[in-house]
């Protein structure tokens, strides 16, 4: 079957005289293909398109601008909505932000509990996104599992700081509250039901034809386009790049722990396509789960949370940290001016380069394929709009 | 029916009316109960699929509205035909009025011609498969009218790929038909069935090679006929809300998702009429209608068998993407479907009564297909896990 | 290379445009003339010991007390693995930057951010528009003397006390 994207001429007139015109959709706010509120004007000729142009701003809640009223404390709330999908890994960059300026230390158990918190973070982000790339192309079943996965997740971390969606677990210095009696034994429990279950969802539908088809050479982002463009995280890895912050710029207990990078490898179409991101994102996951073992096996004992002031006031400077989120690097770039309120907060996002590169990706592929490259993308509007 | 009419109209219930008036009230009592069959068959099914789906995707599925939710069609039938009647302002309001008759036109006229026992059947014409096949294709032309009326970019999108789909899968379906029609000689759906008989060996599945390789090249085509996953860009709920029925609301869209879910049936019972032996059943008594309730149990069982296994592929499959449906028909399907029906003319040229042990082969090899299938299901039974319960206080 | 070294060539290449102090951090970071934002940025992409390939990050900061906004550049080198931040103050009332988005594509996107929320303009941005809010908003949120404007399209932006009853 013809997979290849189609190489289209932009001819308005054909040999007869008759003026074709392009037709301007709107894939509107509101759309099923649930990955927030995005837009996209889309220029086609028929079924192949000519350009998608986004247009973001539907979910801007001027988190940053909040940041300077609340405090640094009062803004730990706030950062889970910046990606409300995989919230723990935002509470930690706020977190390592405020430390870097003030120069204080997360306890060990502290910065395993962290660890905890943020694997178990993104192996449920990891499952939504695969899970909703599954329901984009078609088949309903896998997300329907994923979430079901997700579920048990969200009891484990519901059960360490009693939320299921935006945490708000950690705070500077630390984390909130230590793991309550019997964490560790219900979440190996998890894992081991968990970590099978992973290949069962691979040949239930990552080696399926269809599937591989919809997926593989579309879209295709070479390394050089990724590194321009600023994809990170499994974008960046899918495309060959093998940069992960936790290995490459390692931050909190990451390099005390064994894992591996994955990284595509171009095993069912061209390196870089879209199922090579899928297929990073589901290795990652199984990379996590090793993590996680580790954490839970090695966690010493200690507090939790240094000793941080109430009116938390670092001095007076910048810092730019990065954490690497479920869907790649987030930049947390903090101003202090000595007082108890952020001077600037502006959070870099790993979504906003991926809707930005879009545009350029979009000449040439069908409308079908334009969901399917936002789900590869792994594209959440929170992230993209803060 | 004419035989029926022309019985009640001799001696019978209608003595003394005009001919032409008995007719047409005998056609309209006719269309009548077929109507309610239908809308019930209709409901029915899409229960069916909703929980087939749901235990699928391990959920539970609608099991509230009656007994295990059996009646949630009519909840949601009645719903619908209570909600407002929306029409575009910029719409083509007559064309947008009209396509789901249309489409309903296209579907309801099918049903005439599908046998559910010997004699039970409501127009036994000699054209029937063509016939079916023919009024089906009014389908089409709904749908468009629904895509085109309804002013909306992705509508007329929707529709139009849904026709290009339907059209050019009639091809490899006809060319099925034709393997099977080599064999009977006619194309009156009761003659085929009744060239048929009851055991599996003596379907028209297991005939010969070629008809097996015709029976699933016609489930795939009529799959797609049918805008059913793996082949449901048209109505692709990820992009495109609802393809060409966007735009539709209230009992305008309910006869548009039942003529989804009856073709859904029609499907199963064409496939049983041409391939699986229809009603045919032992002969044990002599008594008509017991025999014939069994004839309609066994045709209805066979049909819905299909209809499970269309449900199951929609809930496990993703879609194929419109270039490549198209390839797949054209460069594949069609092909395909003439070499089988080459080989399919020299396998009768060769064997004009056909060849018993052929048919005796085909059928254990399809048996042990049957037989590995259930061996893998055990496999993964056995592997299941349990699923997990949290008590924080344990 | 480390950060020092990177200075050093920058200093030897670009002269005055770049400062002659770095402040040394994880991110080290120097100060650079505002027009020549551009140059520099060309030299630390294109030089071979540099490859500076990713702009990682491009925010705006408004210095009300300075009566300037800073742009920070953080930018990083896949290729030898290296960081350097840069930092261009351009005048308050009248702020311009030389674009970088034919260096890094993602800068497209980033200073249409820094424009839309800050109000500094990039000479020779191919299309430089707002990005989050809407079309017609007037004012730039981040200032530090933004006033919310009364009403967007008739929706009022003031309520009511909520300690009233």
């Amino acid at each position: 079957m013809s997979t290849n994207a189609i190489d289209i001429d932009v001819e308005r007139e054909t040999p007869a005289g008759f003026e074709t015109e392009e037709m301007t959709l709107n894939m509107g706010p509101q759309h099923p293909s649930t990955h927030g509120v995005l837009r996209f004007v889309v220029k086609a000729d028929g079924e192949v398109m000519r350009r998608a142009i986004p247009d973001i701003g539907y979910l801007h809640r001027s988190i940053e601008k909040i940041a300077e009223k609340v405090g640094y404390h009062g803004f730990m709330p706030y950062t889970d909505r910046v990606d409300y999908v995989s919230a723990m890994q935002c509470n930690q960059g706020w977190a390592m932000a405020c430390e870097a300026l003030a120069g204080i230390e997360v306890p060990r158990r502290g910065e395993y509990c962290r660890v905890i918190a943020s694997e178990f973070g993104r192996l449920a982000s990891h499952l939504l996104s695969v899970g909703a790339t599954g329901m984009d192309i078609g088949a309903m079943t896998p997300f329907t599992h994923a979430i079901r996965e997700r579920e048990y997740i969200n009891d484990i971390l519901e059960e360490l700081c009693g939320a299921r969606l935006t945490f708000n677990y950690m705070r500077i210095g630390g984390c909130a509250w230590d793991l309550p009696p019997g964490f560790a034994k219900r979440a190996i429990a998890f894992l081991d039901r968990f970590e099978p279950l992973i290949d069962e969802y691979n040949e239930l539908i990552s080696f399926n034809k269809i599937y591989v088809e919809r997926l593989a050479n579309v879209a295709i982002v070479p390394p050089e386009m990724a590194i321009a463009w600023n994809l990170v995280g499994p974008n960046l890895r899918g495309s060959g790049v093998k940069y992960d912050v936790r290995k490459d710029a390692p931050y909190s207990v990451y390099p005390e722990l064994e894992f591996d990078v994955p990284v595509g490898t171009g095993e069912r179409g061209t390196l870089g396509d879209s199922y090579d991101r899928y297929m990073v994102r589901m290795r990652e996951m199984k990379e996590s789960c090793r993590i996680l073992r580790q954490a839970l096996d090695g966690i010493p004992p200690g507090p939790v949370i240094a000793k941080v002031p109430r009116t938390f006031k670092p001095p007076a400077g910048d810092v730019y940290v990065r954490v690497e989120g479920s869907r790649g690097d987030m930049g947390w770039f903090v101003v202090s001016d000595g007082s108890a309120f952020p001077y600037r907060v502006h959070i870099r996002t790993g979504s906003f380069a991926a809707m930005a590169i879009i545009e350029e990706l979009s000449k040439g592929l069908m409308i079908a394929d334009l969901v399917a490259v936002i789900a590869s993308l792994d594209i959440v509007a929170p992230e993209v709009d803060r | 029916m004419q035989q029926f009419a022309d019985s009640l109209l001799d001696g019978g219930i209608l003595a003394g009316l005009p001919r032409s008036l008995g007719y047409a009230l005998v056609v309209a009592f006719f269309a009548f109960v077929l109507l309610n069959f239908i809308m019930l068959i209709a409901g029915v099914t899409s229960w069916l699929e909703r929980r087939v789906w749901a235990r699928i995707q391990s959920r539970v599925g609608p099991n509230r509205v009656g007994p295990q939710g059996v009646i949630q069609w009519l909840a949601d039938g009645i719903k619908n035909v209570l909600k407002e009647d929306i029409v575009p302002t910029a719409a083509d309001k007559l064309l947008f009025k009209a396509a789901p008759y249309l489409a309903m036109i296209g579907f309801f006229g099918a049903w005439a011609c599908v046998p559910f026992g010997d004699g039970l059947i409501v127009a036994d014409l000699n054209v029937g498969v063509l016939y079916i096949t023919a009024v089906t294709g009014l389908v089409v032309v709904g749908i468009l009218m629904a895509g085109w009326s309804s002013n909306n970019k992705w509508a007329l999108l929707g529709g139009i790929r849904s026709a290009a789909q339907i059209v050019s899968y009639e091809i490899p379906a006809a060319i099925a038909i034709n393997t099977v029609i080599l064999l009977t000689g006619t194309l009156s759906m009761q003659s085929i069935i009744r060239q048929q008989g009851w055991a599996p060996w003596n379907w028209f599945l297991f005939d010969n090679p070629f008809t097996f390789v015709a029976f699933f090249i016609f489930f795939v085509a009529l799959l797609a006929e049918g805008n059913r996953t793996p082949f449901d860009l048209p109505e692709a709920e990820s992009e495109l809300v609802a393809g060409a029925f966007t735009e539709y609301s209230g009992l305008r869209s309910l006869l548009f998702f039942l003529v989804e879910w009856g073709n859904l049936y029609v499907i199963g019972a064409l496939c049983t009429t041409l391939f699986l032996g229809g009603w045919q059943v032992p002969a044990f008594t002599d008594n008509a209608v017991i025999q014939g309730a069994l004839q309609f149990v066994v045709f209805f069982a066979k049909s819905y068998f299909l209809v499970f296994v269309a449900m199951w592929i929609r809930a496990t499959l993703p879609r194929v993407r419109v270039d490549q449906l198209m390839s797949l028909c054209w460069k594949y399907l069609v092909p395909i479907s003439f070499v089988n029906l080459v080989g399919a003319m020299l396998w009768v040229v060769a064997f004009p009564n056909g060849w018993m042990p052929a048919r005796v082969v085909m059928f254990l090899f399809g048996a042990a297909l049957v037989l590995y299938f259930f061996s893998r299901v055990a496999f993964h039974l056995r592997r299941a896990r349990p699923e997990l319960t949290f008590n924080p206080i344990s | 290379m480390d950060a020092a070294d990177i200075h050093r060539r920058l200093r030897e290449q670009l002269g005055n445009l770049v400062s002659a102090e770095l402040k040394l951090a994880d991110w080290s970071l120097c100060d650079v003339k505002p027009q020549s934002v551009a140059e520099v940025c060309r030299f630390l992409r294109d030089e071979p010991d540099l490859a500076f390939d990713c702009l990682s990050n491009l925010s705006a900061v408004d210095r009300k007390g300075e009566d300037t906004i800073e742009v920070y550049y953080h930018l990083f080198s896949y290729g030898h693995r290296h960081r350097l931040a840069l930092r261009a103050a351009t005048p308050r009332p009248d702020p311009i930057l030389p674009t970088v988005s034919h260096l890094w594509p993602i800068a497209n996107w980033l200073e249409r951010e820094a424009f839309d929320l800050l109000g500094v303009r990039f000479a020779g941005h191919p299309d430089l528009r707002r990005i989050l809010m809407p079309e017609d908003w007037v004012g730039h949120p981040l200032r530090k003397d933004f006033v919310e404007p009364e009403e967007y399209h008739g929706i009022s932006t003031r309520r009511e006390s909520l300690l009233k009853l």
